[in-house]
């Protein structure tokens, strides 16, 4: 069988500015991000022939063609399930380019979550089937359903706040390096963290993800071509998706395990796929649009055992220099949450060897999608 | 505002879902549990058929009403404004006792009637055995669940 494994490579990349409350609208910032990728990878418009971005994604393909000057498109693909699409966008496109159907892949997420209202307040698109079961009894939001298992992550396995801060900090330290984060030059403490208001106990405010206005996009196409781009190419190892048996968008309490998510699904398939496995992996984008998410997914990842995600998080480990340095552009927690899409750059930026924290050496990345939700992964290498 | 007068959001009932709440208004804690003899297996939330034998046929089986708290969490704000009005209020899960690996999520309250914050959040703790009771919020019943001892 022919596979994906570095078939494909991601050889540009381009974002717009990340903040609250950005001028222009998400067509135009999804605009800019795309032209900004084609620059990076020196690729023309009108050359692109592929797009895919996430079903939550309010510009469509159609629109977004038109305005950038795509030539005949003949691929286009939506992923579900809000940030669990964001790595399946650039597998999407993979397979596309790798079995032909289309040789120059635009992936992108444009959003106003800065500006616009929150989407877990739009109850008329949350509340049937399936919300039956939980929002009535005020089990509201995302960060909510996240504390749900957190707080049974914790009483299981003995994880502290203190892990959770761990996870936020590095996070922030990160950002506090990059200039294009939101959270650039303003350090957060453990006082701050533990003195923080609560958004749904045992989770505060230094929890969760950031809301954010901003774009981005890269560029894919077939590693045979990636080697005249005007970028080193990272190459696309290995991608999954992943959605578990019996498992339920967000509130996976009704699996048999419910501390065993996506990321366990995705990662089986992703290191079955790959030349290497999780102690080979030199820097890692863990999306976060909550703390929790992290442990849950270092286990999933298998980068530790069962129930030891927070210990792992001890002793700067997820720092610079520690044993898996984490979301190196600030992440959804520091940098900009823009479904996760900052962090598939982030991954690009580190195996070119140009990230504002920089990795010495990094030649391997895993970035993921939204643990919590079906999901996706990717695995890149740098050339 | 009192508790009678706080909207909160209501269930928007489907097909499956629908025997669920046909028996909470006659204060039954029914599952959805498949009604081929040689299966049998509980499952939630309802669903067509059976993931485990594949069958259509299901019946509706009257639990005990028991259980005990898997997890719980304490929403402060933002939040919609019926449930602002009251936060910090609870969210619990329940494990079901006839069935630990179904989980309800539910409030912990103090009686039927009281309101989502009637429990000091300091008596949550993940174990704590609790009994199903019911509730009509803006004409539809919901379970709630007390302490087995208060």
């Amino acid at each position: 069988m022919a596979g994906l494994k570095d078939a494909t490579a991601i050889v540009g990349i381009g974002q717009t500015a990340f903040g609250k409350q950005l001028p222009e609208n998400e067509k135009t910032l999804a605009c800019r991000a795309i032209l900004a990728a084609l620059d990076d990878a020196g690729i023309a418009p009108s050359e692109v022939d592929a797009f895919a971005s996430y079903t939550m994604e309010e510009t469509d393909e159609v629109e977004v063609a038109k305005a950038v000057g795509a030539g005949d498109v003949t691929f286009f693909s939506k992923v579900g399930f809000g940030g669990g699409g964001s790595c399946a966008t650039v597998a999407h496109l993979a397979a596309a380019v790798a079995t032909g159907q289309a040789s120059v892949g635009v992936a992108w997420r444009s959003r106003k979550r800065g500006s616009g209202p929150r989407p877990w307040k739009n109850t008329t698109v949350q509340l049937p089937t399936p919300a039956q079961w939980t929002r009535p009894y005020g089990l509201l939001r995302p960060a909510d359903e996240i504390a749900m298992l957190a707080r049974r992550y914790m009483h299981e396995y003995g994880a502290t706040r203190d892990h959770l801060f761990n996870i936020a900090l590095a996070c922030r330290n990160r950002a506090n390096q990059n200039p294009a984060a939101m959270m650039y030059e303003r350090p957060l403490t453990r006082d701050m963290y533990m003195t923080a208001r609560m958004i749904s106990e045992p989770l505060c405010l230094f929890d969760n993800c950031l809301e954010t206005d901003g774009a981005l996009a890269c560029v894919i196409v077939s590693a045979e071509r990636a080697r005249d781009c005007r970028q080193k190419p990272v190459y696309v190892h290995s991608v999954a998706q992943g959605l578990p048996s019996q498992h339920h968008g967000m509130v996976n309490y009704w699996n048999d395990d419910p501390l065993t998510g996506p990321a366990w699904t995705a990662a089986r398939h992703l290191w079955k796929q790959a030349d290497f496995g999780p102690d080979d992996v030199d820097v890692a984008q863990i999306y976060d649009a909550f703390t929790p998410l992290i442990p849950l997914s270092l286990e999933g990842y298998g980068f530790c055992g069962r129930g030891e995600g927070g210990a792992f998080t001890e002793g700067g480990a997820l720092e610079i220099g520690g044993r898996l340095p984490l979301n190196t552009g600030g992440g959804g927690l520091s940098e900009a949450y823009v479904h996760g899409f900052n962090l598939i750059n982030e991954g690009v930026k580190q195996l070119r060897g140009i990230s504002t924290a920089q990795v010495p050496g990094a030649g391997t990345c895993l970035v993921t999608a939204g643990e919590g939700v079906p999901t996706s992964a990717l695995l890149l290498r740098g050339a | 505002m009192t508790e009678s007068e706080i909207c909160y959001l209501s269930p928007v009932i489907d097909d499956d879902g629908a025997p669920f709440w046909r028996y909470a208004a006659q204060s039954q804690l029914r599952m959805q549990a498949c009604a081929s003899p040689a299966c049998g297996e509980l499952r939630f939330p309802p669903r067509p058929c059976c993931p485990h034998c594949g069958s259509f046929e299901s019946e509706w089986r009257l639990m005990s009403g028991r259980g005990r708290i898997w997890s719980y969490v304490v929403p402060h704000p933002p939040l919609l404004p019926a449930y602002a009005a009251v936060a910090p209020y609870n969210a619990i899960i329940v494990e079901l006792a006839d069935a630990p690996r179904i989980r309800l999520v539910g409030n912990l309250v103090a009686s039927a009637d009281a309101a989502l914050n009637s429990v000091d959040p300091g008596r949550l703790r993940i174990g704590a055995k609790v009994q199903v009771v019911f509730t009509d919020v803006d004409g539809v019943t919901m379970p709630r669940w007390v302490l087995e001892r208060p």
